[in-house]
């Protein structure tokens, strides 16, 4: 029997048992979702949290009834809190008249169809707990990510493909001198079984790890050799009876089948030319965040469920302002080229798009302060993201901090409020995906309450 | 769900009973899906009693104890559902078979229903008495009778008798013997992570003796691989890695405690010495050096480098990561469930928490790691640690010193006595200061060192974090271990009214009284060898872990383990040496469906291998392994560029660069272990990152693992390097050399059809290589490998692939990646 006949056999069994984990709680708004994750922590106060009036209080001490106290990073920890105002000029964009900052022309160009969310808050400080609990709900390492649950709990929508990959930008223009690692636990599966884990795409070499063939291992070779261990698995089969010997056959099938559909779906050649505009210049380089969107809208075409892009670079506590320009020239033309792309092709609607960070940046200065010459330093009490297609509503802006950018003033956006929003777009009640381990039903949004964030729904 | 009015239950009761008779007539195939949908509880007949602990406590602790259990704080009406007398049973009730949404029980917001069943039971409960148990796992193992069982093999063995009678209660069938080569297989790779020889195959099948299975359990018991590989079980519950695992997630060195475990479990440490070196084997009097590189367990945790998070937080990170890991690893408890309010599910207060918290928040070191300079960060060592150097290091270091004295002090008289004042001479002399300085980081680099614990002089007071949080202290807390097991005075010598120690409460985790640590380890044990444990949750045991499939084996293995002095090595020779170990894992489809992992131990467990047995078995059928004992880790290759994609700048080491010649080729317990991104050759098979302590792996089959098998570029060497072996041997025919391969790597004599199919693919591979003789030559000079002289002519090259091939598809069956 070759490969054609068991492949067929094999993944339809495969369905029926996926079948079983699918679990919609309500119809989904949103089929898919993309993810663009800025590692390090973007600027609210540069990029989305218009503060004009901040420009009065230069190099003034943040108020003490405004800062309250409240606890700093080791770096900036009894050091005079001097507040930097943004350099950069906001202006009314698209219909809604949405602010956006002069860093985010081609954003500008979408903004009816972004939803800001100002008002966004987490519990961590530093880097690597914000991004473990922004990720995998818990600061603590050991839980899965949301892309992992979504995978155990809708299932895949393709046999050929990952249903949840990660691309990691390879480079980025805002310098390297402050960037923080990342860690596979970000899209790992935690206490759920590995193959909810997302794969990692690599900017070189195999996109998918142990991907090719041996060298001189040919076509015919290796479908030779499939069919022999396909025979072999099936004789031994018969004889021992256990099943899970059958799922081997499907995966060996599955894993052939991966080897033609991923340099496929990593093939550009057949992207025309104003659709590479649309993503600028970067899109022609491997492992660029541009050439990533453009990945992941053709992952989203293929039933990718969740792809997440990890972008660093963003941890400006000095400096911001040249680094904070570099790193939008990586993000700006990309992400709104990859949102434009999308709602060409009818796929804005049940795709939802995610853009932010693991928290935000101080109003208050770290490093030397002038006007154009600033730094910040970690902020967790408030900080921006968007969210686009899918169900959300666009041009609009979602709560608001105080005339700092420190303290959330209206509807504040726990990271876990955010995160049962995601679930809520896909069709899944936060309260009811759960997993039992180490004694608890373990759900994304953890043992706190969590709400969906309804007055953004369409 | 639950919207049946009270008085239809009655029907509802009786209509129960006469499905379960129905059940348990219609034959032990359904009676198995009910035994794993309720356990135990689900064969009670009506008239039997409930078992609390079996049946009800679960229901309980799921469904209920989250607000009525012993949480106090949230507590909702202040009903508590976890002690007797505490609650009008009437009322409970009443609310949980109630169809009004506003009264029944649970609320329909928590999601979490009874289904009727459970109604049933709780009520049969009630009705009858609604006894209370303590939750089995927090009772002391005792004794029970040893089942007799009418038959003469299996009636022989404790493990055996248990067993069977459980297996004949259910209707269920057990499975003969394995054939012999099944067994060798089976038993090398479960006591020493490594198949067979096939020297050792033809030894074993030959040994007609009545002994031949027993002497076979003693050489592996003996090997050293026997300690690597039960190793490697430890080190993912301790979390053993090679890095921080946060922020830049630099280098740490504990090669050292690797190496003490992997001669504890070769010695045979008995193992209440075992955990407690660990837990407190710096507090001996005069401790040796093996019971101090022990104590490092309490250095295993995650730690920060500073200058980003704040010490006091990352202080208490470390005490709350070494308490929880005590809890996993040693008591099979989820201690961190009580960090920052009383435990849910388990009667494990908060202030419990922070009692054993002080046992460990004493620590004589930073919370944090150093800076990046020094030899220190660049040997993976941050203070306190124990330097390990050799006889001949030792006396290089002194002859170093010496030689840096005598310069430095002729240095200082140059410079200082004017009539000598020598420019040039003292120029020279400070060269040969620097030269020598640097011999001296060269040779201390290269010394063995390890992270041990140390405890302060004075101990630090530990309070009751309000909400867990570091910076919210409560009340002063003083050492103890928690309310709901044995009291540590217990254990303490003398008057008892000093400040109790680690040692005390080593001494109190391996106590007679103490109901867990044995059971816990003892379920590992049996874990390690069936797959799975007799416990399930190998990693909790309390309220909301799972029960116990074999109760009373549990408890008769875990007497015995403490009477035997707790010997590792004995257990395991006593389950081996079981019927039920060495049962044939064929079964039919309906047992592999009622039981898939094979809890009701009906048949021989047959799972897919660990990651690292599975390259360590490509390794060795090939004849590439590297056998060397202990030492640092190593790093065979993998693809590139997947540590730069995830570090810092200045993380260290930032690039992954592969080790050279046969350090590629040791066993996986030595392969170097970053956290933040472990190989993805035994991530891919569910290794953990050893971020958190790991009890137990998940066994995922995916496509992912298939392309690794089929793929992985030394693997794929391993079949081109075994293969050369066998174009070596011309003088067989095909059918002896594909027999040579075949038992090679799978231990067995291929059958007729086996021989057929893969005498056809060779000629296959061959037709296919003749067309394309550059591609054989494209994969033989892609596999060779410095050192390699073998020079091929064209036919032997098209040879030599189509061998390679042929071993590299018997390298990705089925068979060959699973325990059988």
């Amino acid at each position: 029997m070759g490969l054609g006949t068991t492949a067929l056999a094999s993944v339809l069994s495969q369905t029926q048992s996926q079948a079983a984990n699918q679990i919609a709680h309500f119809p989904p708004k949103a089929k898919r979702v993309i993810f663009l994750f800025m590692a390090g922590a973007p600027s609210q106060l540069d990029l989305f949290d218009d503060k004009p009036d901040l420009v009065n209080q230069f190099n003034k001490p943040l108020p003490p009834s405004v800062s309250n106290g409240q606890r700093v990073t080791a770096m900036t920890k009894g050091k005079a809190q001097l507040v930097a105002p943004s350099m950069f000029k906001f202006s009314r964009q698209g219909q809604s008249g949405l602010m956006m900052s002069e860093l985010l022309p081609h954003l500008s160009g979408m903004a009816d169809d972004l939803c800001i969310i100002k008002s966004l808050h987490t519990d961590a400080i530093n880097h690597d707990p914000a991004k473990t609990l922004f990720c995998t709900g818990s600061q603590i390492p050991g839980k899965a990510s949301l892309g992992a649950w979504l995978s155990y709990g809708l299932g895949r929508m393709n046999e050929n493909l990952p249903d949840f990959v990660v691309m990691n930008s390879a480079f980025w223009t805002g310098g390297t001198g402050n960037v923080q690692a990342l860690y596979s636990r970000l899209w790992g599966s935690g206490f759920l079984p590995s193959k909810h884990q997302g794969v990692s795409f690599q900017p070189s070499g195999d996109p998918v790890l142990f991907l090719s063939n041996p060298t001189g291992v040919t076509t015919r070779s290796r479908k030779t050799m499939l069919d022999l261990v396909s025979e072999l698995n099936r004789d031994h089969l018969n004889e021992i009876g256990d099943p899970e010997i059958r799922t081997t056959i499907a995966q060996q099938e599955m894993a052939f089948r991966m080897q033609s559909s991923v340099p496929e779906l990593t093939d550009l050649s057949d992207e025309p030319q104003q659709v590479l505009d649309l993503y600028g210049p970067e899109v022609q380089k491997s492992g660029s965040f541009a050439r990533n969107c453009l990945l992941a809208r053709r992952m989203a075409e293929r039933g990718v469920r969740f792809i997440q892009l990890f972008h660093r670079g963003w941890d400006h506590h000095v400096g911001l302002p040249k680094k904070l320009r570099g790193q939008a020239y990586d993000v700006d033309q990309a992400s709104a080229g990859l949102l434009q792309d999308l709602k060409q092709r009818g796929l804005l609607d049940d795709t939802l798009v995610v853009f932010g960070g693991e928290f935000g940046r101080t109003t208050y200065c770290q490093g030397k302060l002038t006007p154009t010459q600033y730094g910040r330093d970690h902020h967790p009490r408030s900080f921006s993201v968007w969210m686009a297609g899918g169900g959300i509503q666009g041009g609009i802006s979602y709560g608001q901090t105080d005339e700092f950018s420190y303290n959330i003033v209206e509807n504040p956006v726990h990271v876990r409020d955010f995160n049962a929003t995601i679930l809520h777009q896909l069709g899944i009640d936060h309260n009811k995906l759960t997993f039992p381990f180490r004694g608890l039903d373990q759900k994304l949004t953890g043992v706190e309450e969590a709400h969906v964030v309804k007055d953004i729904l369409t | 769900m639950i919207s049946i009015p009270r008085q239809k239950n009655v029907t509802r009761i009786r209509a129960f009973r006469i499905s379960l008779h129905h059940l348990i007539v219609a034959g032990w195939i359904t009676t198995a899906s009910v035994f794993f949908g309720g356990y135990a509880g689900a064969t009670e007949s009506a008239e039997q009693s409930v078992s609390f602990n079996q049946t009800i406590r679960p229901i309980l602790s799921n469904h209920c104890f989250q607000c009525h259990g012993p949480d106090g704080e949230d507590r909702k009406a202040g009903v508590r559902l976890d002690i007797p007398d505490e609650v009008d049973l009437d009322e409970v009730l009443d609310r949980i078979s109630s169809d009004d949404p506003d009264m029944v029980m649970p609320p329909v917001e928590l999601n979490k229903p009874l289904s009727d069943q459970q109604v049933t039971q709780l009520q049969r409960w009630i009705e009858q008495g609604a006894e209370y148990e303590q939750h089995w796992s927090f009772v002391p193992p005792r004794e029970h009778p040893v089942p007799t069982v009418d038959d003469n093999t299996w009636n022989r063995h404790a493990i055996d008798r248990f067993v069977l009678d459980k297996l004949q209660q259910q209707r269920l069938p057990h499975q003969p013997s394995a054939d012999k080569r099944t067994l060798i297989r089976r038993l090398s790779l479960d006591l020493t992570g490594l198949p067979p020889t096939t020297d050792e195959v033809h030894a074993f099948v030959h040994d007609e003796s009545l002994e031949a299975y027993e002497n076979l359990v003693e050489r592996l018991l003996a090997k050293p691989q026997f300690g690597e590989h039960m190793a490697r079980y430890w080190l993912d519950l301790v979390r053993f890695a090679d890095t921080n695992g946060l922020h830049h997630d630099h280098y740490r060195e504990m090669t050292p405690y690797r190496d003490w475990v992997i001669r504890s479990f070769n010695e045979n440490l008995p193992f209440d010495q075992f955990v407690m070196w660990q837990i407190a084997g710096d507090l001996y009097d005069d401790p040796s050096i093996e019971q101090q590189i022990a104590s490092g367990f309490n250095r295993l945790h995650l730690i920060i480098d500073r200058g980003t998070a704040l010490p006091e937080e990352s202080f208490n990170r470390n005490v709350v990561d070494r308490v929880s890991s005590v809890g996993t690893a040693f008591l099979g408890l989820t201690l961190e469930c009580a960090v920052c309010h009383d435990h849910k599910y388990d009667p494990i207060t908060q202030r419990d928490f922070y009692q054993m918290y002080a046992f460990f928040n004493n620590f004589d070191g930073g919370p944090e790691t150093g800076g990046r300079n020094g030899l220190d960060f660049k040997r993976g060592l941050q203070p306190p640690y124990l330097e390990l150097p050799s006889e001949e290091q030792e006396k290089q270091l002194a002859a170093i010193d010496v030689e840096l004295d005598r310069l430095t002090a002729e240095h200082q008289t140059l410079q200082s006595d004017a009539k000598l004042k020598d420019g040039e001479r003292s120029e020279q002399v400070a060269k040969s200061i620097e030269k020598v300085r640097a011999r001296r980081d060269a040779l201390i680099e290269s010394i063995p060192a390890t992270l041990v614990m140390k405890e302060r002089d004075e101990v630090r007071p530990a309070h009751l974090l309000i909400r867990g949080n570091y910076d919210q202290p409560g009340d002063v807390v003083q050492r103890d271990t928690p309310g709901f097991l044995p009291p540590l005075d217990d254990v303490i010598d003398g008057p008892g009214d000093g400040v109790k120690t680690r040692m005390d409460l080593a001494r109190w985790l391996v106590a007679p009284t103490n109901p867990l640590t044995a059971r816990v380890a003892v379920n590992r044990f049996w874990q390690q060898v069936f797959g799975v444990g007799l416990v399930q949750t190998s990693e909790d045991f309390g309220a909301q872990g799972g029960s116990p499939s074999h109760p009373e084996l549990l408890d008769h293995l875990t007497l015995q383990f403490i009477r035997s002095g707790w010997d590792v090595k004995a257990l395991i020779r006593s389950i081996v040496l079981s019927e039920t170990y060495a049962q044939s894992s064929k079964a039919n489809r309906e047992q592999f469906v009622s039981d898939p992992t094979n809890r009701m131990l009906g048949r021989g467990s047959r799972y897919r291998l660990d990651g690292e047995v599975i390259r360590d078995q490509v390794l060795a059928t090939s004849g590439l392994l590297n056998p060397e004992l202990y030492g640092k880790s190593v790093k065979p290759p993998q693809p590139e560029g997947l540590w730069k994609i995830v570090a810092m700048p200045s993380s260290y080491p930032r690039i992954f660069e592969p080790d050279q010649g046969s350090q590629i080729y040791r066993r996986s317990v030595y392969s170097f272990w970053k956290r933040g991104l472990p190989p993805p050759q035994m991530t891919i098979f569910d290794a953990p990152t050893r971020e958190s302590c790991t009890a137990r792996r998940e066994r995922t089959n995916t496509p992912l693992q298939a392309l690794v098998l089929m793929n992985e570029q030394e693997y794929f060497h391993a079949a081109l390097h075994l293969a050369n072996d066998l174009l070596q041997r011309a003088d067989l025919e095909d059918r002896r050399r594909i027999e040579i391969a075949y038992e090679t790597i799978t231990s067995h004599q291929p059958s007729e059809s086996v021989l057929n199919r893969c005498t056809v693919a060779l000629d296959h591979f061959r037709a296919v290589y003749r067309d394309d003789v550059d591609a054989a030559d494209q994969m033989i000079a892609a596999n060779r490998r410095s050192g390699e002289d073998h020079t091929y002519d064209s036919d032997q090259r098209i040879e030599l692939a189509s061998l390679t091939m042929l071993v590299h598809s018997l390298l990705n069956l089925d068979e060959t990646k699973t325990r059988e």
